[in-house]
């Protein structure tokens, strides 16, 4: 019986290995051509580069303008999630604890909202900001996430909120607190959990989102890192090398954040997934 | 906590604290959604200032596009393979690595990391290995399969798009299934295996009914999702060769923006979310049906 059962883990781990080398074999591809110049790509695109040409790099880095690109990513997922964990937050907090008739329509009203698919808005959307002047800018774009967010944040605090009891909240009231400080200083720190979750999620979406920014910022020098890549690939594409040196630089940030920070987005995924 | 009294006391505190999200939440979604229902009547062209009122030819239009239906069919089928693929496979993983696999955090790990790239860069990269490593392994080994590019025969182009989907998601199904099989009571299945029950009929009449509220939101995300699909159809494909891979999003964007058509493109968004609307609350309403008490 122990025997077999190593023997079985044993077949396990190896089938599981194939799996994730297949899985990952993808961005090795990526990492070695990375290196090549475009005749050594054509040759053999398998072959590990006879040696570490950084060229490629600084051609990507230059024309994409990543720098600029990564900042502006950097800028609007960071507003866009402080804003809409901050604000959804408050509130959700309004919703569980003043049970008016508007705050439970309004409640009712945001979660249906969110079968309305992103295509069913993005025409319209375009319409009526580019008629306004809001397009082609950052914080038009931080303001749409924070609309577009608000549903999905307001349903898990409002899950979350619910379980908390009223007796700290009353205590602060007693000493003096007004409902905001009562906000801020008792009920927002008791949320962490769940604002580790939302913003995990949030910033999965924003960081990697490309079509609302593809509407939205038309200037070069507003790029986000995805448009960035899409149109230095569009222009590149029969450039193998650096082309590929692009998406290695779009993607190393987001391994490294990974390596970092695994065990918390696993686990975010893991709890956002569980509505 | 305070009890407001007046109306204005009520609406100060709303204000305060619900206001901003209301206000972007009905500026962006609502807005835009009710603005759209009107689009849909009209022949605005993106670029005139004024649009004549069209009644409903545009939603006719729409029903009578060959293209568009061949377009929706595409994406029916895209969604039956990839909502199937990455459920089973995810399942599979997720059961795997349940089972006290040695490495399991690692191999979880391993299997999600797709799920942190966005689909762009995730289309760039299978192009490059559609159209580059695979002719190459085609023509070195002589394998027929591979050696013309999968991107350029309609077909395949299909599969190929099925392929990156099903490799993009599983990895994020996997979670969930996870989440679901670690919260299977330990005790229930070392009942069951007193009571002589074998892996299969543990499997069979333990873990798949206690697993389908995962299968419930996996499924629909999956749903979802594959309806919603834009980024890796156009860095994969763009919708060639000759608009054979153009599922639904890209063609309702081209439609658009390209064709400069709203009116059609927005009464083409509708239909859409008519559609995904329909078969995901279905979806969930059957799933939930099967759900037992835990």
């Amino acid at each position: 019986m122990e025997k077999n059962n190593r023997l079985l883990g044993g077949i396990k781990f190896f089938a599981l290995s194939i799996f994730l080398v297949l899985y990952i074999f993808p961005f090795f591809i990526v990492l070695i051509n990375s290196f090549k110049e475009r005749k050594e790509i054509l040759e053999n695109p398998l072959k590990l580069p006879s040696v570490l040409n950084l060229s490629n790099y600084i051609d990507a880095f230059t024309k994409m303008n990543y720098l600029h690109a990564f900042l502006n990513s950097l800028i609007i997922t960071a507003f866009s999630v402080f804003l809409i964990t901050l604000l959804s937050s408050m509130t959700a907090y309004i919703f569980v604890r003043k049970k008016w008739k508007f705050n439970q329509f309004m409640f009712f009203f945001m979660v249906a909202s969110m079968i309305i698919p992103f295509q069913g808005i993005m025409i319209p959307l375009v319409k009526i900001y580019g008629s306004i002047g809001m397009m082609n800018s950052k914080w038009a774009l931080i303001y749409m996430y924070v609309g577009f967010g608000a549903s999905l944040a307001v349903f898990m605090y409002h899950g979350f909120i619910k379980s908390i009891p009223l007796e700290l909240e009353e205590a602060a009231t007693i000493d003096g607190c007004s409902q905001l400080q009562t906000f801020f200083k008792i009920v927002f720190p008791l949320l962490k959990p769940v604002t580790t979750t939302i913003a995990i999620l949030d910033i999965l979406w924003i960081w990697n989102d490309f079509l609302l920014p593809y509407l939205v910022l038309m200037a070069p020098e507003q790029r986000t890192l995805p448009l960035s890549v899409f149109y230095f690939y569009g222009t590149y594409t029969i450039e193998y090398g650096p082309a590929m040196a692009a998406l290695m630089l779009a993607t190393i940030p987001v391994i490294i954040a990974y390596l970092l920070m695994q065990k918390q987005i696993i686990e975010g995924v893991l709890k956002g997934s569980i509505k | 906590m305070e009890q407001e009294k007046t109306l204005l006391a009520k609406l100060k505190t709303y204000l305060i604290f619900a206001g901003p999200t209301t206000f972007a939440f009905l500026t962006v979604i609502i807005l835009p959604f009710l603005y759209g229902i009107y689009l849909t009547f009209t022949d605005w062209n993106g670029i005139s200032a004024t649009h004549a009122f069209v009644g409903f030819s545009n939603y006719l239009q729409v029903f009578k596009d060959k293209v568009f239906w061949t377009s929706f069919l595409l994406t029916l089928k895209y969604v039956f393979f990839t909502v199937i693929l990455i459920n089973v496979i995810a399942f599979f993983l997720a059961y795997m690595l349940t089972s006290g696999v040695k490495g399991q955090n690692f191999f979880r790990a391993g299997f999600f990391t797709p799920n942190l790239i966005g689909g762009i860069l995730l289309g760039f990269i299978w192009q490059f290995i559609f159209s580059n490593i695979l002719v190459y392994l085609g023509k070195s080994y002589n394998i027929p399969i591979l050696s013309g590019s999968w991107l350029s025969d309609p077909d395949k182009a299909f599969w190929a798009l099925v392929i990156v989907t099903v490799w993009q998601y599983t990895g994020y199904m996997m979670v969930i299934y996870i989440s679901g099989f670690m919260n299977i009571p330990r005790d229930l299945l070392e009942a069951a295996s007193i009571d002589g029950a074998n892996t299969y009929q543990r499997l069979k009449n333990v873990i798949l009914p206690l697993m389908v509220p995962s299968f419930t939101i996996s499924v629909f995300l999956t749903l979802q999702r594959g309806f919603m699909v834009y980024d890796i159809n156009l860095a994969l494909t763009n919708g060639g060769p000759y608009k054979s891979t153009e599922l639904i999003s890209l063609h309702i964007y081209n439609t658009a923006f390209l064709s400069q058509q709203y009116g059609i493109g927005q009464a083409e968004a509708f239909f859409l979310f008519f559609v995904v609307a329909a078969v995901t609350l279905l979806q969930v309403y059957f799933s939930k049906k099967l759900e037992v008490e835990n």
